[in-house]
């Protein structure tokens, strides 16, 4: 299995894997979490199954989201300013949620 | 001569045509507006309704923002034309940056559908100035992410300017910081708000009361009286 590493996205050029078109396809990670300060229900009832089901000492428990954003081709600093902007509009709220990019590549 | 409203209708909308029929019966004339036009036909003022626009995915109200009508409702808004959002449409506000903070996941992680009191705390919005301030009415609330948030200053600042337009009576019903049910913006033109006004407007209904009646007259008087009608 491929190793991963992580690239932060400001200075990711693609040289990732070929896809099935034979074009150079980078994997763009946008992770989305609620800000500490919000409360996140869906978190405390998970902690609340976790403990539930055996595991001690749980004293937090986060629910975030993921989004995987395969990318043919150079990323850019064009795409890449394009990505940071749709990350902040579309893909998190930035009054609730935190949000990280990143350019996964397979070695 | 009659003032006239456009409700616009997403893919996943719900509560557009008991709008458009809450408006009618106010006297208003409701006119459909699709979420994919790029324009508002003329209408004097705009209603974003309940529902789950694109099934609510990424956030509430997320993906509808960016429909193309949005963006005119967005302009319009900004040259002052009354718009009003219900559940789904104050999520859409609250996304299109018309309304500051954001509505999350209900505290109690249920979807609640009940008959909920609230308290018109500001009689002076386009839509509320047909009810007293102080006035307690009795509406419907249906929704499963409709607490209220935002950040401490933005809270004192809706407190201090008079912007909390209604407040949760009695039990808070998700959990919504400071009670708060619905807000307008500095101009007092845009209001949003979780609880259903159109759904109590009909005594044959089976509705609570016929409390929600006062936002679509309020917005009849506020476009008569300031003759922006076309």
């Amino acid at each position: 299995m491929a190793a991963r590493r992580t690239v932060r996205l400001e200075y990711a050029r693609s040289r990732g894997h070929c896809g099935e078109s034979g074009v150079d396809v980078a994997r763009v990670v946008v992770d989305v979490m609620l800000k500490p300060e919000i409360l996140d229900p869906e978190g405390r009832a998970i902690q609340g199954a976790l403990t539930r089901l055996g595991l001690d000492g749980v004293s937090d428990v986060r629910q975030g989201k993921r989004f995987e954003i395969a990318l043919e081709g150079e990323i850019g600093e064009e795409r890449a300013d394009t990505l940071n902007r749709l990350a902040a509009e579309l893909l998190a709220n930035p009054v609730i949620e935190d949000y990280q990019l990143r350019v996964e590549e397979d070695q | 001569m009659t003032a006239s409203v456009g409700v616009i209708t997403f893919p996943g909308s719900l509560d557009d045509s008991d709008s458009q029929r809450a408006l009618e019966a106010a006297g208003v004339t409701a006119v459909s507006l699709w979420h994919g036009s790029d324009s508002l036909a003329g209408v004097d003022a705009v209603l974003v309704p309940g529902g789950f626009s694109y099934g609510d995915y990424l956030r509430c109200g997320a993906i509808a923002r960016f429909a193309p009508l949005m963006a005119e409702v967005v302009a319009a808004a900004n040259r002052g034309m009354p718009v009003i959002g219900i559940c789904n449409g104050f999520q859409i506000l609250c996304e299109s940056h018309l309304l500051p903070g954001a509505l999350t996941r209900n505290e109690s992680l249920h979807y609640v559908c009940r008959d909920q009191w609230l308290r018109i705390d500001n009689s002076r919005t386009a839509w509320t100035s047909d009810y007293r301030a102080g006035q307690e009415i009795l509406i419907p609330v249906k929704h499963g992410e409709g607490r209220y948030v935002a950040d401490e200053s933005t809270l004192n600042e809706l407190e201090s300017d008079g912007r909390v337009v209604v407040r949760y009576l009695g039990e808070n019903p998700n959990g919504s910081f400071r009670d708060i049910a619905g807000i307008c913006n500095e101009a007092g033109n845009v209001v949003g708000l979780m609880p259903h006004p159109e759904h109590a407007i009909d005594p044959l209904t089976g509705a609570p009361s016929i409390d929600g009646q006062g936002f679509f007259t309020s917005v009849l008087t506020a476009l008569v009286g300031s003759g922006n009608m076309r």
